[in-house]
């Protein structure tokens, strides 16, 4: 019978299956960070037993770092006990931890891949529903809970139910300035914030195979945005030179033996999905947020809708009470709108190209007065690639101020948080009440929508600035 | 081992908004403990509380007259972030049952974890929920696990739970339990 890319590298992983139970599921890599993984280390303290396979857990402190004076000690108490208890647990328990100022610290959805850790064919998981990132690779991958941490930390396995599988084919060539971060934002606005729960995603079609691994990373990361347990993209000749001669990769002959079998990793023809949509690339246009859930977006040339204009009508008070939070008028048009913050970070779009990205639209110019612009890059060797580059300068030019790695304003564990009634907009993937500070307001957006805004102040079509700067060509 | 869930009996608090998503049940600045308990004070703290920490007397969890074990929840909830902390907020705070018509994932999971069970009903039944709660908070709601029914006045729905999950809320076992006897079995899988 065919079978979905899902299939097969789910059922390579169950271990047993036993009458009454469910499937045990064995993971291959683990990715644990500071803020979920103290209560599952305690757990096995409380029950004395030890991690079951050392080798498959990685762990790195992301969510709560500072962004700034990182040698230094965290000053907030709290997030310094949280970190230096996940030290504590990965000494205990012979975990290697990449610790801030070691070279490979950095987001962990980040450094997975630029490591080699994350690879075709896996099973990876993490206490942080963006933990979908790795699919990209032609991985199942998915965000766990605390419980579940414990259970693969004891028994490299959780046990988990069989989600169901949905197929989006995009198709169609992507105009200019628009990214891959519009693509994903473009189908959470047409399917909801939960047109995708239950299911696990294979994202397909001619668009997605042109795109760079970086964006394949930025689609299904956002995966979990519209309810998705995960998202996954079949593996092919990008992916594999991708990986090739990364740290943690196979070397060698192995590589190459491994990329054979990598090849094998595609949904078979007349496989069966659950559930088929397909999108038209050229339809989607640079996207922006205007609402309290990821699926409130909008091209940014058109206005945000009226609650009259909703699809379905019981959603009514909740899409007015997010507007009244967003200080916005139904019907009203995004463009223009003035901008307090630009926030250029987090697992969504915080990797070498999308400094580039920003970089290329911001070469020569300054940023709008008043505008405060931090790029916070995913990871430490993201923030090297970038001085060695020289982004670092252009940033400085123009008024940016280049972070040091971390989570950052994504969420505002650590000092980043945008003030109550301030307007970010955010390269991100959340724009929750309060998900960047108390009573803040997030429009998501791409890193050129984001660098557009940072030198314009408002809300701004990039493609206006690309006319002028004779930016013509954007890699995807 | 957990604690035991069998049938509850209790008044209900709603919360009909739609797509409730983790960040607002328990807010990230509130994610910095190292230990399970004590999640409950700042559960939906910023509905809650306004800046300067008073209650906001709007929010339903500041209303007196709503009290109970029970969340009655709009469509959604639970999406977003797969903190587990918003399952053991709710949990510390006092509620055992969380009914909806719509769970996110994860936080589906992380609540059956936790000993906090998840109920769906479809929508019809899920309004007469609350219209009943909202003009008599003293309603009387039974969840009885075992039947798999939820129930007030004279109306009664049944509703799905996998078996395993039923097994392990009422006999307070966890999954790591199950996972732990299998130790040999992943040895070996590992191997081959």
């Amino acid at each position: 019978m065919p079978k979905t890319l899902f299939d097969k590298i789910w059922d390579k992983h169950i271990v047993t299956s036993r009458e009454g139970y469910p499937d045990p599921l064995y993971i291959d890599r683990h990715f644990i960070h500071e803020v979920t993984s103290p209560q599952a280390f305690d757990g096995l303290k409380k029950r004395g037993i030890g991690v079951f396979n050392r080798e498959r857990t990685t762990a790195t402190a992301d969510h709560n770092v500072p962004t700034k004076d990182q040698h230094l000690p965290i000053k907030e108490a709290l997030s310094r006990h949280q970190v230096e208890t996940l030290r504590k647990n990965c000494k205990d328990f012979g975990i290697t931890l990449y610790d801030l100022g070691h070279p490979f610290q950095g987001i962990v959805h980040i450094i997975g891949p630029e490591l080699g850790l994350t690879q075709p064919g896996m099973t990876i998981v993490c206490g942080d529903s963006h933990t979908s990132t790795h699919g990209a690779f032609g991985a199942i991958a998915f965000g766990i809970g605390t419980s579940e941490v414990e259970q693969v930390l004891a028994t490299q396995c959780i046990l988990q139910h069989k989600p169901k599988r949905m197929k989006i084919e995009i198709n169609g060539e992507l105009g200019k300035g628009v990214l891959a971060k519009d693509i994903i934002l473009y189908i959470i606005s047409k399917i909801s914030s939960s047109g995708a729960t239950g299911y696990f995603v294979e994202y397909a079609g001619d668009t997605i195979v042109h795109l760079s691994m970086e964006a394949r990373m930025t689609i299904c990361n956002m995966s979990i945005e519209m309810g998705a347990r995960g998202g996954m993209i079949a593996p092919d000749e990008t992916t594999f030179n991708y990986i090739k001669g990364r740290k943690f990769a196979p070397h060698g002959d192995a590589f190459n033996q491994k990329v054979e079998e990598w090849k094998q990793l595609r949904s078979d023809e007349n496989a069966q999905f659950d559930k088929v949509l397909s999108f038209d690339a050229t339809d989607i246009g640079p996207m922006i947020t205007y609402g309290t859930n990821p699926g409130m977006g909008i091209r940014i040339s058109d206005r945000i809708p009226t609650a009259e204009e909703l699809k379905d009508i019981s959603e009514k008070p909740s899409f007015i009470k997010s507007l009244h939070y967003m200080g916005l008028e139904p019907g009203s048009q995004l463009l223009g709108k003035p901008i307090d913050y630009v926030f250029i970070g987090s697992c969504t779009n915080a990797r070498i190209e999308d400094l580039r990205l920003v970089a290329s639209i911001v070469n020569g110019k300054k940023k709008a007065e008043g505008v405060e612009v931090w790029i916070v890059p995913g990871s430490k060797q993201v923030q090297d690639q970038a001085q060695r580059e020289g982004l670092d300068k252009i940033f400085e030019a123009a008024g940016f101020e280049l972070r040091s790695p971390g989570c950052s304003a994504c969420l505002g564990m650590n000092e980043d948080k945008i003030p109550a009634g301030k307007y970010c907009i955010s390269t991100s993937n959340r724009n929750f009440e309060g998900r960047q500070g108390p009573q803040s307001r997030t429009f998501l957006a791409s890193p050129l929508s984001a660098a557009a805004a940072a030198i314009t102040g408002r809300v701004t079509d990039v493609r206006e600035l690309m006319k002028i700067s004779k930016v013509d060509k954007v890699p995807h | 081992m957990k604690e035991k869930f069998n049938t509850i009996k209790s008044t209900a608090v709603p919360l009909p908004d739609e797509n409730v998503d983790t960040d607002q049940i328990i807010p990230a600045r509130f994610l910095k403990a190292t230990t399970r308990e004590g999640f409950g004070d700042n559960l939906f703290r910023d509905w809650r509380y306004d800046s300067n920490g008073q209650p906001m007397v709007d929010f339903v969890l500041n209303n007196k007259i709503y009290q109970g074990k029970i969340l009655i929840a709009g469509k959604n909830f639970g999406c977003g972030s797969s903190r587990e902390h918003a399952a053991w907020a709710l949990y510390d705070y006092g509620f055992r049952v969380v009914v909806s018509s719509f769970f996110a994932d994860i936080f589906k999971n992380n609540a059956l974890n936790n000993g906090l069970l998840p109920i769906v009903v479809n929508d019809t039944f899920l309004q007469s929920l609350i219209h009943a709660v909202n003009k008599n908070p003293a309603t009387a709601i039974t969840v009885n696990l075992k039947a798999q029914t939820i129930s007030f006045e004279n109306q009664s729905a049944d509703f799905e739970i996998n078996p395993y999950k039923k097994s392990c809320m009422i006999n307070g076992y966890d999954d790591i339990d199950y996972l732990l006897s299998l130790r040999e079995d992943i040895k070996q899988f590992e191997l081959s």
